[in-house]
């Protein structure tokens, strides 16, 4: 129970998100404006972002049965905090013509934001519920906001749809397995599962609620067999909430799943193990294989979302082999990284692009190195990044996944590794290759006004930090090895 | 610290060539040829430098990855040195050969050139393995892209081809490398990736074969030996003149060193369980790639074929692991790099001069360009192993040293030397020889070499007659590492029968 201020100073980061989401929704009741809003959201999650970080060092409290906030979920609450303000910024010009109703963007937003913090810090399946629902939520109506607009992205509505009805059923999955361990063991905390094959019906029964479980994860995490949504929604939805669908729903579900088979030991079922080895393995061929060819640049970074799941996979199941915390290191440190160059990525297409006109087909890059050389090294460093090539944080997550696969033993998997990602080079090679084309018969991108010049901005910044986590990620490993002590 | 400043040179040097654009597009060039001047400067400090007996020259180890004993640690010993040289010199024979091909983004070709040069050195230098393979695929990156902008008519596709291979080899090796990390945490209780404490471990037979396995394809695949040799045709008949000259000179010259330097001295006993099938697939190589060689009609393609059978016996060389089929493979590194570079720049000023590769439109050019067609002849009976230029000492050598691990290997082996003659005297009989055609391409621009290239092809002239006549001054620079080498190894190959 919360009975003093003391119990409520770790929620610090979730309540100023929440404040944020109430000022926003208040400024959005008086007065519309679209840059205040703006502000607004950019500040509180900058606040939330900042108070995270200077809690990490002392924070380590359960406070309710709810909620952990301990040094690994301050971390990811920074992540998701700073790419949310990340996003924030991007999507400012991005809807910046949008001819219609645009403050109430930035309001779903934030409350996404606040269930994504509620899951990396839940070790409670209610908690886990109530966050995926609030980022579910606020996602369905970021996927389809540019509704009414004529010139507007093209499918957001079919996108939001085939999200709503697919994502619902997934949760399905989830409620029923939790129901299941609820039905005996009377409780719903992570731990509990742990007790679940003394509790009566034996190992059988602990199995399909964790398959149920997990599966409904794996839906959320796009990973093989559960991906078929992935590119439409990718495709349909505008610019910025693919971007934070692919970045923190990824990020925040991982996390999850992380801490869920940890606490639960769900792995030692060695039927659990064969069942998530297929998938990881069908992942990281299915996601590289389905990439090679599409002409969208927004399909393509949902196949290879795919695959980067999968290879987060083969890192959880080496969790269960490995002694120490290298496996929790690696996932997370390939988090870090993939949530820096998806939204680089992202980005990239969002600058050039905003809700009336998408640059979305990889024709459309065509002479960007010639055009905007800048923009361009930026892309491509971001792209090699997501190909795991050196001097890019990317090649030291891939590092940090064969490490944990080599200390685990898992051949396999690995071999599936190093194929995929032989095939993920053609794609990533393909859309690098169009920059450097000569620049005819090219449309003119859109010409970013002062309200694009943030954008900018940030995009350097996430450039700076893609090189830096490459070429020197000593101290943010020492970061993400401490954290990952308390998983 | 050398060492860095060497590396660092070419990094900056590149960035100030993409800078110097915006002044003029003429001055990358200039900039490019002025870093790489000045490296080669600071090189000739670490020739002859005194060693104390110890075969390395400089060290330097700096903490990098300490969570998993990664360190910054270059050196350099004399064969270090000895490539390191290769790269100045054939990196400014590159610029050379750029200066007047390269008109088009010439600031972000300079920057790429230098940077691929930057890789290389270190490669040449890390010992660290992580490091190592950073700078491996350093170099590939820049090179990707010199192929994929400034290429030819297929570029996409060679390029693509390129970078697939050596990326996809290079991370099984990046797996090996991790298994060998992993193998001395187990056995020393911490993580190192340094090449010294690595030698120090002890692994079971049947994985240190499997480990092995992965670096040996990631070096023969960049050799390139056959079966990975495929890539290298298509990417030197599509890269420009400069970007062939740092491929066939250099870049391949990096899985032999990797061999030398890592496969072996790492993996004694797999290395000479694996010899017999090592040396067989150099046969395979010097043989089948000389015969193909021979159904080429694009130019380059053939030359980039001789490339292959010739790289063959440095393979054979070191699989064959005594002093002098080493110093052979070594000397075979040395003069296939000039003499392989200065082809392609001939095949590449061809094409630059009648816009053509196929030897079929080509014929009696002696008449029209005889400066062109002397040195085409020369680096032709160069590469065929004519006695008393460097190609020879080079695979004699090799082929002596392969003839005491294995004689019907050699035997082989030595008719590559008989094939190299029929296609060399081929393509001079047939582009050079005969009667004059110009039907099939516009003679407009067949102008005779112009002073600047007879200057690079008169360097490297002189370079390949030094070591034919006086190949001790060469020998000498690496006969330290070498014996090192065998001294470490060398027990277990003679314990278990000697000579492989």
């Amino acid at each position: 129970m919360i009975t003093s201020f003391d119990d409520l100073l770790p929620l610090m980061p979730l309540l100023i998100v929440t404040a944020t989401s109430v000022l926003v929704m208040l400024m959005i009741g008086i007065r519309r404006s679209y840059i205040a809003t703006g502000a607004i959201t950019i500040t509180g999650l900058l606040a939330a972002t900042l108070v995270a970080v200077s809690m990490m060092d002392w924070t380590n409290q359960q406070v309710t049965p709810l909620l952990i906030i301990d040094q690994y979920s301050l971390l990811f609450t920074v992540v998701i905090c700073a790419s949310a303000m990340i996003l924030a910024v991007l999507s400012f010009p991005y809807f910046f013509e949008l001819d219609d109703e645009k403050e109430e963007y930035f309001l779903l937003l934030t409350i996404a934001t606040i269930g994504a913090i509620v899951m990396v810090s839940s070790n409670h399946f209610v908690s886990t519920v109530l966050g995926l629902e609030t980022l579910s939520m606020s996602l369905y109506g970021m996927i389809a906001y540019p509704l009414h607009s004529e010139k507007s992205a093209k499918y957001p509505l079919e996108a939001s749809f085939k999200y709503l009805v697919l994502s619902a059923a997934a949760s399905g999955f989830i409620l029923f397995g939790m129901a299941l361990v609820y039905a005996q063991t009377g409780t719903l905390s992570f731990a509990s599962v742990i007790d679940l094959p003394q509790a009566g019906l034996g190992e059988g029964y602990s199995i399909v609620a964790m398959l149920m479980i997990v599966s409904g994860m794996a839906f959320k995490l796009s990973l093989a067999p559960f991906h078929m949504w992935t590119p439409d929604v990718y495709e349909g939805a505008p610019l910025p909430a693919t971007a934070y669908l692919a970045t923190i729903g990824k990020a925040a579900m991982f996390v999850v799943l992380l801490r869920f088979v940890q606490i639960s030991d769900a792995l030692s079922f060695d039927s659990m193990v064969t069942v998530l080895t297929l998938i990881a393995a069908a992942s990281m061929l299915a996601g590289n294989l389905l990439a090679l060819m599409q002409d969208n640049l927004k399909r393509i970074l949902a196949y290879s979302s795919i695959a980067h799941m999968g290879y987060l996979l083969l890192a959880l199941i080496a969790g269960h082999y490995t002694t120490g915390t290298i496996a929790v290191e690696a996932i997370s440190f390939y988090l870090i990284a993939y949530v820096i160059m998806s939204l680089g990525a992202f980005g990239v297409a969002s600058v050039i692009s905003s809700s009336e006109k998408e640059f979305d087909s990889i024709k459309e890059y065509r002479g960007l190195f010639w055009r905007n050389p800048l923009l361009a090294t930026t892309f491509i460093a971001m792209l090699l990044s997501l190909a795991g090539i050196p001097l890019t944080v990317g090649f030291i997550g891939k590092f940090y996944i064969f490490l944990s696969g080599v200390e685990a033993g898992l051949w396999m998997l690995v071999a599936v590794l190093v194929l995929g990602s032989g095939i993920g080079l053609y794609y990533y090679l393909r859309i690098i290759y169009r920059m450097f084309m000569p620049e005819k018969h090219v449309q003119p991108y859109r010409v970013g006004g002062v309200e694009a010049v943030s954008s900018y901005a940030v995009l350097a910044i996430l450039l700076f930090l893609l090189l830096l986590f490459g070429i020197y990620p000593a101290p943010i490993m020492s970061v993400v090895a401490a954290a990952s002590a308390f998983i | 610290m050398i060492l860095v400043v060497l590396i660092s040179i070419l990094f900056l040097g590149g960035v100030l060539a993409w800078l110097s654009e915006g002044l003029d597009s003429k001055f990358p060039r200039v900039v490019a040829l002025v870093a790489v001047v000045i490296d080669l400067l600071v090189m000739m400090a670490l020739v002859g430098a005194d060693t104390d007996g110890s075969s390395w020259i400089v060290q330097l180890n700096a903490q990098w990855i300490p969570r998993f004993g990664i360190s910054f640690h270059l050196a350099a010993d004399g064969l270090s040195v000895l490539m390191m040289l290769l790269t100045a010199f054939l990196g400014i024979v590159a610029i050379g050969s750029a200066w007047s091909e390269i008109t088009e983004r010439t600031g972000f070709f300079y920057f790429n050139l230098l940077w691929t040069l930057a890789g290389v050195i270190g490669v040449f230098t890390a010992l660290d393995l992580f490091l190592f393979f950073f700078f491996w695929e350093v170099m590939l990156i820049p090179m990707y892209f010199i192929i994929a902008i400034w290429g030819h008519e297929n570029k996409n596709y060679a390029a693509m081809k390129f970078f697939i291979f050596t990326q996809v080899t290079g991370m099984l090796m990046l797996i090996s490398i991790i298994v060998l990390a992993y193998f001395h945490y187990i056995q020393f209780g911490w993580f190192s990736f340094d090449y010294f404490d690595l030698l120090k471990v002890n692994t079971s037979s049947a994985i240190e074969m499997w480990i092995m396995l992965g670096f040996f394809v990631a070096f023969s695949t960049k050799l390139p030996s056959f079966p990975f040799h495929s890539w290298l045709p298509d990417a030197h008949s599509q890269a420009p003149t400069a970007g062939s000259v740092i491929l066939a000179g250099v870049l391949l010259k990096t899985g032999a060193y990797g061999l030398i330097r890592f496969a072996v001295p790492l993996f004694p006993e797999a290395s000479m369980q694996f010899a017999p099938f090592a040396m067989t697939l150099a046969v395979i190589s010097i043989l089948y790639c000389a015969k193909v060689a021979f159904a080429q009609t694009d130019i380059k393609r053939l030359i980039a074929y001789t490339s292959v059978s010739h790289m063959g016996f440095v393979m054979l060389g070191i699989y064959a692991w005594n002093e002098q089929a080493l110093q052979g493979a070594v000397m075979t590194m040395l003069a296939h790099g000039l003499s392989a570079a200065a082809l392609f720049m001939l095949a590449g000023g061809l094409q630059h001069r009648i816009h053509t590769r196929d030897m079929d439109h080509m014929g009696g050019f002696w008449a029209k360009v005889p400066r062109l067609s002397f040195v085409a002849l020369f680096f032709s009976i160069a590469a065929l192993g004519m006695p008393g230029l460097g190609n020879f000492v080079g695979e004699f050598l090799a082929l002596l040293g392969a003839f005491q691990a294995s004689i019907g290997l050699t035997v082989a082996a030595a008719f590559g030397l008989i094939f190299a003659s029929v296609y060399s005297l081929w393509v001079i009989q047939k582009v050079f020889h005969g009667a004059y055609r110009n039907t099939d391409f516009d003679d407009a621009h067949l102008d005779d070499l112009s002073r600047r290239e007879m200057f690079y092809f008169a360097a490297m002239m002189i370079g390949l007659i030094w070591m034919g006549m006086y190949p001790q001054s060469f020998l000498d620079l690496s006969a330290t590492t070498l014996t090192n080498l065998l001294n470490d190894t060398g027990q277990i190959f003679s314990a278990q029968g000697g000579g492989l």
